[in-house]
């Protein structure tokens, strides 16, 4: 407890504090209270970059649930021991290291990369498509980084599924799409939320994604808050941005657990 | 029509797993290309692997990470036990006030962990280094550690520690006699979790490096960043195959005891 | 990345808690999945704990050097380290906001650092620095006279130039037809995505305000405001900002236009001879990175001795060689290759020295580059 006090709260507490304060010229703080920085925070500028953020996060999400849902359906009428087997085969690439997997992409998306050479060599274009460095490459990263994040709680929820509810509403002359809507989804529905939420958090946080394959180019938030303390020192507002970071995804999390109908994380 | 759907089915998963893999078969075939810098095809060639052992920095950064996994997670372990250990033993309000607290470091986006260190660690006047991201990295896995032993621990039966009592043992005795062996296999199960992800953590350390402090993430940070040389193909190759190896080793070793696990 | 076990985790344990009551088969298989998963890539690293350990140099001294990204050269590094025993471990920045980030933000054990001329003089005015003592860096008497005598620091009382160059365009003369002789040419829409920018913001703002006729160190907000919209308008054109790899950029194809450092360019030559430099007819950069020792160093002496072995004449010209960066010892540019000699890239033209202009701290402007920077990166 006095662990976590010290290296985990006590610095989140500095962070607040210090979101108050001023900066130096050259950086550090200046140990003056104010409310500058939650004020610049208003400016559209910054606003549009939490928009940014959580409109890839938010499509992040889409696409992993689009993808993942199949998979997890797929992997949970299997039997048993094949359930295992896609398990470990999904888990397999994410053993290897975060950057790794997002190099992969650089080496695949760039102009004189692998996919333009063959789409070229295949014939299908004749100029090299540009996608490494836009908002692309950026969302076929955070995809790649976190469908199994949406893949495991959305397969815990399927497995659970009894095939005979499902059976039962094909007797009843339900069609593929209401017994996908009104039976299968319903009870799913405790996996997609988890899933969304796993992959929506580090999505809208996501550092290294954007900075590797969006080229320096644009910015989501977690661009910004390296941006602020690492080039051009402002920490007081460093904080800040991180602060109200902090506070959407806690706002998240709480309204899931509103939803789920329980006021702790666990029970 | 139920049949045809779920081929349809079956197709979207296939493709998400090709998906899954194509990045990395992709990155282990071209790391024996003969190019510095094409994506094409030139020849056969393992001097990149070459190239790859004989960078003192990248074998530093390597030795750098095995010491903070190791004794960061040697801290988590410790304090995540004893943490799920004495959260068992408070009231129930109380307690689950203090755990959700606890696990609040799981659900804070990664970079604000990071930033919240930094600062803290620079008001404090410790310098920045080795020290730092290992207490960084403790800080990210007590929890963890705490999650897995408690879930562990909420399964096992308090009549058995009471049966222990009753016969004489003494609370300490009581647990480490009794509960502490039927935790173990939820303990390795954590240590190994708090070593992977100290081992993968990039941005907690990115911000609470310091002089000679980089970590094997933070070298492929910057080999990803200052170019295209293939060494770092050849690195990935390595770092993906040893994984898929020890997967395969270990799963042939428990595959009996594996696949009761799958199945109960 | 690292919260993805944890969290994983944490739904698992919540599902268990949820389903207690009724069974919790499926539970165990989500978090025995996962647990096996990550016991695997636990043991992942266990082979390599052989590799790295480094037999230990027992008392050796070790000296921690901050440097550019490309300044690292293993051989110039491993001869000092046979000469004095002592190990060198090198981390490395690219851009000088981004070394005085890391020096004021606690990472103070680095002994030698490598900044920018502008950079120095706000390193000094903040106290980050110790005097050098002269006496044990003999070597400085072959600086070059024009080096020896920089405004930020007259007398090397705190820094000892090191390398210099210039920031120009490295173009590839097979793309771009017409040798360019304005920086006009990165606001060329036939040249969209064949482009690079260097990512830093004084460097990148310089660029806009030479076009536009203003001075590199221009503090009128007006101009920082208009250079800012002029770098808006281009962004469409710019493939990436980066100030470490468009060398790898240019000389793999990806771009035609590179703005950036000299020696870089002249790298990238080596793989692509089609590749050119030029310094723009507006004017543009010149720079010195320097050595300086920081007032951290718990190893001054062996600092200093550090910096005078860089500055030998035969390292310098192994450097130059190496790096492509020219050295600020005078004795070094008859005796490199003649190609690195001959080199625009490296060794600017006599006629386009009057058209440079040396970047200096603009003080409390900062905050306006700071803000313009943002937004330009932002949008």
């Amino acid at each position: 407890m006095a662990w976590m006090g010290l290296f985990f709260f006590l610095p989140l507490l500095l962070v607040f504090v210090i979101s108050f304060m001023m900066r130096g010229t050259y950086g550090g703080v200046e140990w003056v209270f104010s409310l500058d920085n939650y004020a610049a925070l208003l400016d559209p500028l910054y606003l549009r970059i939490y928009l940014r953020s959580i409109l890839l996060a938010t499509a992040t999400t889409l696409l992993c649930l689009i993808l993942g849902f199949p998979l997890a359906y797929y992997m949970a009428r299997l039997p048993a021991h094949w359930q295992a087997v896609w398990m470990v085969l999904i888990m397999i690439p994410f053993w290897t290291n975060f950057l790794v997997r997002t190099y992969a992409w650089i080496f695949i998306l760039r102009s004189e990369g692998l996919l333009n050479t063959v789409l070229m060599e295949i014939g299908l274009i004749s100029q090299p498509i540009e996608i490494l460095y836009t908002d692309a490459a950026i969302l076929i990263g955070l995809v790649y980084g976190y469908l199994p994040f949406m893949v495991l709680p959305l397969y815990a929820a399927l497995e659970r599924l009894d095939r005979s509810l499902v059976e039962a509403a094909a007797d009843l002359y339900a069609t593929g799409w209401s017994r996908f809507r009104r039976v299968i989804l319903p009870l799913a529905k405790p996996g997609v939320a988890a899933g969304c939420l796993l992959v929506f958090i580090p999505s809208v946080g996501a550092f290294i994604t954007p900075d590797l394959l969006g080229g320096a180019r644009t910015m989501m938030v977690g661009n910004l808050i390296q941006h602020e303390f690492l080039v051009v020192r402002d920490w007081p507002f460093g904080s800040a941005v991180s602060f109200v970071l902090m506070a959407m995804v806690m706002a998240g999390l709480w309204g899931y657990l509103r939803w789920e109908g329980r006021s702790w994380l666990w029970r | 029509m139920v049949k045809i759907r779920f081929l349809g089915v079956q197709g979207v998963s296939l493709g998400a797993l090709a998906f899954l893999y194509l990045p990395v078969a992709v990155l282990i075939a071209f790391s024996f290309n003969d190019s510095r810098l094409s994506a094409v095809w030139q020849g056969f060639t393992i001097r990149w692997y070459g190239v790859m052992l004989t960078d003192d920095a990248l074998l530093a950064a390597i030795g750098n990470s095995l010491v903070v996994g190791l004794c960061s997670t040697v801290v988590a372990t410790i304090l995540g036990l004893l943490a799920a250990v004495s959260l068992e033993r408070m009231g129930s309000a109380r307690g689950r006030l203090v755990e959700t607290t606890l696990v609040l470091p799981l659900v804070i986006p990664e970079i604000m962990m990071g930033v919240a260190l930094m600062l803290f660690f620079v008001t404090a006047l410790v310098p920045l280094g080795l020290l730092t991201i290992t207490i960084g990295h403790a800080v990210m896995n007590v929890p963890v550690v705490m999650v897995i032993v408690r879930a562990r621990l909420r399964k096992l039966d308090p009549k058995l520690e009471e049966a222990a009592r009753d016969l004489g043992a003494t609370p300490w005795q009581a647990f480490r006699r009794v509960t502490l062996p039927l935790l173990v296999p939820s303990i390795i199960g954590a240590v190994l979790m708090a070593f992977t992800i100290s081992l993968d953590d990039f941005i907690v350390a990115f911000f609470t490096a310091g002089p000679g402090s980089t970590t094997l993430p933070l070298k492929v940070y910057s080999m990803v960043k200052s170019g295209v040389s293939p060494a770092i193909n050849a690195l990935s190759a390595v770092l993906i195959v040893v994984s898929m190896l020890l997967i395969a080793v270990s799963l042939w070793f428990q595959r009996k005891g594996g696949v009761a696990l799958f199945r109960e | 990345m690292a919260d993805k076990p944890a969290s994983g985790e944490m739904t698992g344990n919540r599902m268990d808690t949820h389903m207690d009551a009724t069974r919790s088969r499926p539970l165990f298989r989500y978090v025995y999945v996962l647990l096996v998963v990550f016991c695997c890539a636990g043991c992942e690293q266990a082979p390599t704990t052989n590799g790295p350990a480094r037999s230990g140099t027992g008392a050796a001294q070790t000296l921690y050097y901050f440097t550019w990204s490309d300044y690292v050269d293993r051989e110039q590094l491993a001869g000092f380290e046979a000469r004095t025993g002592a190990r060198v471990v090198v981390d490395t920045f690219s851009s000088n906001e981004e070394l005085l980030a890391k020096i004021q933000g606690g990472a103070g054990g680095y002994d030698v650092a490598a900044p920018s001329d502008f950079m120095v003089s706000i390193m000094v005015r903040e106290g980050l620095l110790a005097e050098l003592d002269l006496a044990r860096i003999p070597n400085v008497a072959s600086l070059s006279p024009w080096l020896s005598d920089l405004p930020f620091d007259p007398a090397q009382r705190y820094a000892v130039p090191y390398l210099w160059g210039t920031v120009g365009i490295g173009f590839d003369s097979a793309v771009v037809a017409t040798p360019p002789d304005s920086w006009e040419v990165l606001w060329d829409p036939r040249y969209r995505g064949k482009i690079s920018m260097l990512n830093d913001q004084r460097e990148v703002f310089g660029v806009a305000l030479r076009a536009m006729g203003h001075s590199l160190n221009e503090t009128a907000p007006a101009a920082i405001e208009q250079a800012k919209r002029r770098l808006l308008a281009q962004k469409p054109l710019v493939k990436t900002y980066t100030s470490e790899n468009y060398d790898n950029l240019l000389a793999a194809g990806e771009v035609a236009l590179a703005h950036g450092w000299g020696g870089a360019v002249a790298r990238a030559m080596d793989e692509r001879p089609s590749l050119r430099y030029v310094i723009p007819r507006e004017g543009a950069t010149i720079w010195a990175d320097c050595l300086v020792v920081l007032r951290t160093s718990r190893n001054k002496d062996l600092a200093m001795r550090f910096i005078n072995y860089l500055l030998e004449t035969d390292v310098a010209v192994h450097t130059t060689n190496r790096l492509r960066f020219a050295s600020a010892n005078r004795e070094v540019k008859d005796r490199v290759d003649a190609r690195v000699r001959q080199n625009p890239a490296v060794y600017p033209p006599e006629d386009a020295r009057d058209r440079l202009e040396w970047m200096v701290d603009v003080g409390d402007a900062i905050r306006l580059y700071d803000r313009a920077w943002t937004e330009l990166k932002m949008r």
